[in-house]
């Protein structure tokens, strides 16, 4: 099933919306569903980059950094509160 | 009896960190301390903590610039209404030049700039080699990002992601610079920068590149990917030289020949010969003489991979994954490795598992059959000394007939 980098970072946006709170989604968790989703003939690794890469220029995700980096929907941080 | 710093805030226990003949931390935050009130503040918490034995700081969260996941390192504090100033100080790491190379007024640019908008306080460097800046607020995270960029730096690596590449002075400075350590620094900088900013791998990815055995930069200890430079042809040799060194002298027997590992040296009183092939690179006796012997000419680097400090298992040394490599440009033969060590390792890596890790729990052997890497004798845990390589082609059908046959036979009474 071929799909563009958008349908890509729309469906990771998605993904990332639905674990909020849950569970963390690393960069390589969500390049995995993806290419487990699409299959990786329609949704290589080079596609999972760019949509990434969308999905943050746009400013509809983040990275945080718990230890390791993550993917997450930007949020206030609980810590700067004080600032 | 206990001093006060420039805002009349006792510390005493900060105090005696400044006592003795080493520099102090304490002394250099208390001068910042007269013009920054972050940097007061960091005093008067650093006293707290050492008081009750309780740490105040929060690592990590949301922070950092536009389109980066790395660079921006988050830290508040637990006590934002006794300590405002500090209530944000993210630490930033910018990428050094290859070789740790500034001009006086470039050095002057990065203090004013971080005078503009962050506590004052910098660390050079850290030890993945960035410049470090200490202690600033959120809102200052992109403008100080804009004044870095306006004088040509760019943030450096954190998080999961490829650190900012480091490389010894190399060629700049030390004729045993066995490729240019500066050269591929950079090439590897520019070529990774998606990997770099863009945090991606299940962990933290470390190039170091040192120009000869000496190792300057470490790299064997703190990167996954140390590449080292050597040689593989001889050692050169000034006959000349070597003589001088023992008339004014230097016991070449005892000292030189004595000291070598593989004792692969012989000293005649008149002249030195090196069996090359037993020559283990350690570079003893080129730091001992180095007016008269000189790595070869046909050069290279070594390509190790696996080093890592205790976190997840204990610290590892690299090991040999490439015993000689042509590091010339393009260098795409070391980033087309670089490449298919990251495909197998974010295909298979658990969350925060180092390359060193990863090699250990599948084995070498898959390890390198990922990878398509060749077994070799040189790949080994320790110099001459356990090889941990199945050498499966060795191992052919027929021998596996016979073994069987062998072992039917003794069983028959």
């Amino acid at each position: 099933m071929a799909v563009t980098a958008e349908q890509v970072a729309d469906a990771m946006y998605d993904l990332v919306k639905e674990y909020q709170g849950k569970k963390k989604l690393k960069a390589m968790d969500l390049t995995h569903m993806m290419v487990e989703r699409y299959g990786a003939e329609g949704c290589d690794k080079k596609m999972c980059k760019a949509a990434i890469r969308s999905l943050i220029d746009s400013d509809r995700c983040v990275y945080t950094y718990f230890g390791g980096s993550y993917i997450e929907l930007p949020h206030a941080e609980g810590a700067a509160g004080g600032g | 009896m206990s001093e006060t710093n420039g805002k009349g805030s006792a510390t005493p226990m900060l105090d005696e960190l400044e006592k003795g003949e080493w520099p102090s931390f304490v002394t250099q935050i208390k001068e910042m301390a007269a013009e920054k009130e972050q940097c007061q503040q960091l005093l008067e918490l650093l006293e707290r903590s050492y008081r009750e034995k309780i740490g105040h700081w929060k690592h990590g969260g949301i922070v950092g610039v536009h389109g980066y996941g790395g660079g921006v390192i988050g830290r508040y504090n637990d006590l934002p209404e006794e300590f405002p100033a500090i209530a944000h100080f993210h630490t930033l790491r910018v990428n050094m030049p290859s070789g740790w190379f500034y001009t006086s007024d470039v050095l002057r640019k990065i203090c004013d700039i971080w005078d503009e908008h962050g506590s004052g306080l910098t660390n050079m460097h850290g030890s993945t080699g960035d410049i470090i800046l200490l202690g600033t607020t959120t809102d200052e995270l992109e403008p100080t990002f804009k004044a870095l960029t306006e004088n040509d730096f760019d943030l450096g690596g954190s998080g999961s992601d490829v650190r900012t590449p480091s490389a010894c002075v190399g060629p700049a400075r030390c004729e045993w610079a066995c490729y240019d350590t500066l050269d591929l620094c950079n090439d590897l900088t520019q070529t990774f920068q998606d990997e770099l900013h863009r945090p991606a791998f299940p962990y933290k990815f470390k190039f170091k590149c040192s120009g000869c055995p000496n190792d300057c930069v470490a790299s064997i200890a703190r990167s996954d990917m140390s590449i080292i430079g050597t040689w593989r042809d001889d050692i050169r040799i000034d006959q000349d030289a070597v003589r001088e060194y023992a008339e004014n002298g230097v016991n070449i027997e005892r000292d030189i020949c004595g000291n070598c590992p593989t004792k692969c040296m012989e000293w005649d009183g008149h002249d030195l010969e090196i069996d090359n092939g037993n020559c283990v690179k350690c570079m003893h006796c080129i730091n001992a003489m180095p007016k008269a012997l000189r790595p070869g000419v046909d050069t290279g680097a070594t390509i190790l991979l696996g080093a890592k400090a205790p976190i997840v298992q204990g610290a590892q040394l690299s090991s040999v994954i490439v015993p000689f490599m042509k590091l010339e440009p393009p260098y795409d033969e070391i980033k087309d490795l670089a490449e298919r060590i990251w495909d197998f390792w974010s295909e298979n890596g658990k969350n925060r598992e180092r390359v060193g890790e990863i090699m250990q729990r599948v084995g070498m052997g898959n390890f390198l059959e990922a990878i398509g890497v060749d077994p070799i004798p040189e790949m080994i845990a320790y110099p001459r000394e356990n090889p941990y390589v199945f050498y499966e082609e060795y191992y052919e059908e027929e021998d596996e007939e016979a073994e069987q046959e062998e072992e039917e036979g003794a069983a028959v009474p």
